[in-house]
């Protein structure tokens, strides 16, 4: 890599989002999202429900379309080959290859229920990067272990508590070794004496330098876990810095309305 | 829940409780009905005992009879290939409908509307008389040259004919099956598997798939059992070798239409328990993870929005 003598002093972003918009048929969901994070950063996203916020997430992995803009993950134009000027769709196998490379995790979980819990973390491994079912399960096991469920490793989805469901979750995510993590609303479809647990992993998971976008209604994980914080409202960002400035001190009138609300 | 219960103590109850022995209602009319129903099943086997129409000696002669056990071979052949030939049928054209491409929609729609919309006996006497329709068939460049050519009588015989007969009608009822299976599975399936870089065929076969067939699965083995007795209809190719013609061929030649019409019932009745028992267990197999778990830890409530504070924004896009 030729830029790797000035990396220490401006880091080269790993995600670009650059002046995106995402329409609904006639609703404008998302009108001109500029966003970027750099390495091992902490980004979170909060704001109202219908703010756009987890349909930009959803976009960075493609399963929604941008409308317009540009999604950049380590320099890599997401869902699109720039030709000229021109852009071309890439096909679903470049598309996979693309995902592969960004873990997600998901309100409701989704887990899949006709497999146990080390059956979900070593899908991805042996199917899409073709690991053999030994390594494979070597790893998920350290994974369960590491999100505190190395003794669950044999029960089915439906067996466990939903933030037990969650954690597994994000073992099957990170199980790609992806290089981003998105977490949509992690913990909202939990009761109140789960979250805990889940957050915990995931501040873990941010000690270990992971990259992560997180949508989330958590304030007290955005003061202490974020890097960065963004308020979202009606498609735009209203305001982003540092997450303990803008909880103290918010300057828009829409953020200091929200922040007492859930605050 | 701890605190040991005081004061009712040794009651019989579990765990110092006194449970509830309240006296039931009574249900007069149940026992009447129960009576009716006994008195009736008392007659019917008093007549299937005693009436010599029956010719009991005739079903037992037969039941076992070479031919008989012949024809059943046939059935079972002729039901398993047929609905194999669906299965693999009805799963492409669940996939077409669910395709980008409006012209495998088309097609998949056309073939389910076509099929289930023809009478199947008239499709059987179709695959019958399709070497009057089409003599040879030709291998060869569509509307070019000739590479290979075969007498169509020598390809499809009365059995494939039957075979392919039965096959292309019940793919078309296997389709609209297969297709509400699909649909019944979460989209959230799908996401999660194309987050993690999965490609759509894995997708489907790995993830979609084994969670639709435990909707696919009960009304399958219902088309199964169905199809079992839809054979009987293969006279109309002409295929002869199957349980209901021959049994009938046997009652025309001996003048004993009821005991031979028994014989062929009871095996219908044995194969469809059979199937039955196969069901059972695949049923079991695809239920996985899903039916009958045994709730371990904690049971928890399904998944809410959990923001009441932002409800008065009124905008409702997650």
């Amino acid at each position: 890599m030729p830029d790797s003598t000035y990396k220490a002093a401006t880091p080269k972003p790993l995600v670009e989002i650059q002046g995106v918009h995402k329409f609904f048929g006639d609703h404008h969901v998302l009108k001109g999202i500029d966003m970027t994070v750099n390495p091992g950063e902490v980004s979170v996203i909060i704001g109202p429900s219908g703010s756009g916020k987890s349909t930009l997430l959803r976009c960075i992995n493609l399963l929604e379309t941008l409308s317009a803009g540009r999604i950049y993950v380590h320099n890599d134009l997401i869902g699109y080959r720039e030709v000229n000027g021109k852009l071309h769709d890439l096909n679903t196998k470049a598309i996979a290859a693309q995902r592969r490379e960004i873990g997600m995790v998901f309100q409701r979980f989704n887990l899949f229920p006709h497999k146990t819990a080390l059956q979900n973390v070593i899908e991805a491994p042996t199917q899409v990067k073709r690991q053999s079912k030994a390594a494979a399960k070597l790893k998920a096991r350290e994974l369960l272990e590491m999100v505190g469920l190395s003794d669950r490793a044999n029960f089915y989805p439906a067996q466990l508590s939903g933030g037990q469901q969650q954690r597994v979750a994000i073992a099957r995510a990170l199980a790609m070794e992806p290089e981003l993590m998105l977490f949509d609303e992690p913990t909202s479809a939990l009761d109140p004496e789960l979250v805990g647990d889940v957050l915990e992993v995931m501040k873990n998971l941010a000690k270990s330098g992971m990259t992560m976008i997180v949508v989330t209604h958590e304030i007290g994980f955005a003061r202490e876990v974020g890097d960065t914080l963004t308020f979202m409202d009606a498609g735009v960002v209203v305001e982003s810095g540092n997450p303990r400035e803008i909880i103290a001190n918010p300057q828009h009138a829409r953020t200091k309305e929200f922040l007492s609300r859930v605050l | 829940m701890s605190t040991p219960a005081r004061g009712v103590q040794s009651s019989g109850g579990a765990g110092g409780v006194e449970l509830i022995k309240a006296v039931p209602v009574r249900h007069p009319g149940r026992w009447v009905g129960a009576a009716f129903i006994l008195l009736f099943v008392a007659l019917a086997i008093q007549s299937l005992v005693t009436n010599k129409n029956f010719r009991w000696d005739t079903v037992g002669k037969y039941l076992f009879d070479v031919l008989v056990l012949q024809s059943i071979g046939w059935t079972l052949l002729l039901t398993v290939s047929s609905m194999v030939l669906a299965i693999a049928l009805a799963i492409c054209l669940a996939f077409m409908r669910q395709s980008d491409n409006p012209l495998f929609r088309y097609v998949a729609w056309f073939w389910v509307w076509f099929f289930r919309g023809t009478p199947v006996y008239t499709q059987l006497v179709f695959w019958g008389l399709v070497a009057v329709l089409f003599p040879k068939i030709i291998i060869g460049v569509p509307f070019g040259p000739e590479w290979f050519s075969v007498n169509t009588e020598t390809v499809i015989t009365a059995l494939v004919g039957a075979i392919v007969g039965l096959g292309l009608n019940e793919s078309a009822y296997l389709a609209e099956i297969f297709r509400a299976g699909l649909k019944s599975v979460d989209n959230g399936q799908m996401e999660a598997a194309e987050a993690l870089g999965m490609r759509r065929s894995k997708i489907m076969w790995r993830i979609i798939l084994p969670q639709a067939m435990r909707v696919i699965v009960p009304p399958t083995g219902n088309e199964t059992i169905g199809m079992l007795k839809t054979t009987s209809l293969v006279l109309a190719i002409p295929f002869t070798l199957d349980l209901t013609f021959v049994t009938n061929t046997i009652a025309n030649r001996t003048y004993l239409p009821i005991p031979l019409l028994i014989v062929a019932a009871i095996w219908y009745l044995v194969i469809t328990s059979v199937l039955m028992v196969g069901q059972y267990y695949i049923e079991r197999h695809f239920g996985k993870g899903v039916d009958n778990v045994m709730k371990a830890p904690v049971k928890e409530k399904p998944p809410a929005t959990t923001d009441p504070i932002l409800k008065p924004r009124g905008n409702n896009l997650a």
